[in-house]
């Protein structure tokens, strides 16, 4: 230890003296920092993964003030899903990270220009469904959706009812919207609205569409549109597109449609 | 020396307020007043990263050199602002949603390094982290009052509580929007400093420019 000393002795100035404490002080705070991340890990995991049942039981309507989310949660049954085919893939969903695989170019699709309403640049090949049955019969399917809004990437979930058209809510759990306006998206009022509307008409066309300003109830349209945020056009368009987007045929179309028809309907 | 560790709390809550009198971190100020929540965690998060970086910087001090020492301080207060990221991340998960990329922001902020640069560097360790959370105090008490404006005036709400019921819910207050957009705190940021300094004249500072009378003798 005599040497370390004699060090700490130089003058603050002296080379060697600069050169040990820059070492000396990176190692102590990587130390430090490192053992932050690895110790405080598995809390993390588990309050994202809460963070994300909570989503989904909120966005499903089962969410209570009181409700054990694990428990509820187990009603769900969780399946990955080839968006290209509309087939159910044989992977262990809790292995499956799709916004991982949104960035992995092995796993993933460049949308050109055309298709990419929602603004996201690539989307994974597979997608993550939450299916909530009853006696074999599908109630309600929870959808991953993500698309771009005025400042920020909107990550959430649409459900839609047992016909795979009425919409039973939208949830966004991150984004980065201006509080107050584009904010708004988290607002319980606005969020009510989707509750009931169809998204496709009956021949099958995909309607739903966030308008400006209020929905006229008169018009016939009316059960497929939206009130847009006030303040927040941008924002409100963008997640039209991106409900759009994932209803429709680069999305999860070719799902909805074999599950309309009953070829998946038991989730086989 | 009580009186020093006194002095180092109470004065930056008005007397010599980062914020008010130094214009300090008013970028962060900006940034997370929309409400009141966040505010407050911005605030914890910011006065313990000073008080520790303070007292870390302080107690290291007589071995630092002077060539690196921004570097040094840089160092030490984002590793802590890391660590103080993922305790929110692992205990305040909500908060930590909201707080997102302000909370890393706190290693810029320029009252924590400002500290650490003319207190820390010269004063033994317990003086530096009273320093470090006085000034953090009077950071959070501007940050919390400006806040208190921008949401109630914004969304009519206090802690999410709603207060003045807006039109939309079928009340008679109509928001203002700007409040809700970082300009709208400058103004608030100002009028609490022109506020203070009317009450403590001592905070006013002499003018930079003195308009001279001009004696021409020339004739034109």
């Amino acid at each position: 230890m005599r040497w370390f000393k004699n060090l700490l002795a130089l003058p603050n100035d002296n080379t060697k003296k600069t050169v040990l404490v820059a070492l000396l002080l990176c190692l102590v705070c990587a130390v430090l920092v490192s053992s932050a991340a690895v110790v405080f890990k598995p809390l993390q995991i588990a309050n994202k993964a809460l963070d994300k049942k909570k989503n989904i039981l909120e966005v499903s309507g089962l969410l209570t003030a009181d409700a054990n989310m694990d428990a509820l949660f187990e009603k769900f049954e969780v399946k990955v899903v080839d968006l290209a085919t509309g087939e159910y893939v044989d992977i262990d969903p809790a292995l499956y990270d799709q916004r991982k695989a949104a960035g992995d170019i092995t796993q993933n699709i460049t949308l050109t220009a055309a298709q990419d309403i929602a603004g996201i640049g690539h989307r994974a090949k597979l997608a993550t469904v939450y299916l909530l049955k009853e006696d074999d019969e599908i109630k309600q399917i929870v959808l991953p959706v993500h698309g771009y809004g005025l400042w920020s990437t909107l990550y959430g979930f649409i459900s839609l009812q047992g016909d795979a058209n009425t919409i039973q809510g939208l949830k966004f759990y991150e984004h980065a919207e201006t509080p107050g306006l584009g904010g708004e998206v988290d607002n319980p009022k606005w969020r009510s609205q989707w509750l009931g509307k169809k998204a496709f008409d009956e021949a099958g066309e995909l309607q739903i569409e966030v308008v400006r300003g209020k929905v006229n109830f008169e018009k016939a349209e009316a059960i497929h549109q939206i009130d847009g945020l006030s303040g927040a056009t941008l924002t409100s368009v963008g997640v039209s597109n991106l409900v759009k987007y994932w209803l429709g045929e680069h999305g999860f179309a070719a799902y909805l449609d074999k599950l309309r028809t009953g070829e998946l309907s038991h989730g086989e | 020396m009580a009186s020093e560790a006194r002095k180092n709390v109470l004065d930056p809550l008005v007397d010599n307020n980062p914020i008010t009198l130094q214009v300090l971190g008013v970028c962060s100020a900006l940034a997370v007043t929309t409400n009141i929540m966040t505010a407050l965690i911005m605030s914890v998060a910011l006065t313990t990263v000073s008080a520790f970086s303070g007292a870390a910087i302080s107690s290291i001090r007589n071995h630092i050199p002077s060539s690196i020492r921004i570097i040094v301080q840089m160092t030490i207060i984002a590793s802590l602002v890391i660590v103080v990221d993922q305790l929110l991340k692992a205990f305040a998960f909500e908060a930590s949603k909201q707080l997102s990329v302000f909370v890393g922001l706190i290693i810029t902020n320029c009252i924590v390094l400002g500290r650490a640069e003319a207190y820390a560097m010269k004063n033994p360790p317990w003086l530096s982290f009273l320093d470090g959370i006085g000034n953090g105090l009077g950071y959070s008490l501007i940050l919390i009052a400006v806040a208190f404006f921008r949401e109630l005036l914004g969304t009519g709400k206090l802690m999410g509580y709603q207060v003045l019921t807006t039109v939309s819910e079928g009340g008679w207050y109509v928001p203002n929007g700007l409040m809700l957009l970082p300009p709208s705190a400058f103004f608030v940021i100002g009028l609490l400093i022109w506020a203070i300094r009317s009450w403590k004249k001592d905070q006013v500072e002499a003018p930079d420019y003195q308009i001279h009378q001009v004696h021409r003798t020339e004739v034109l």
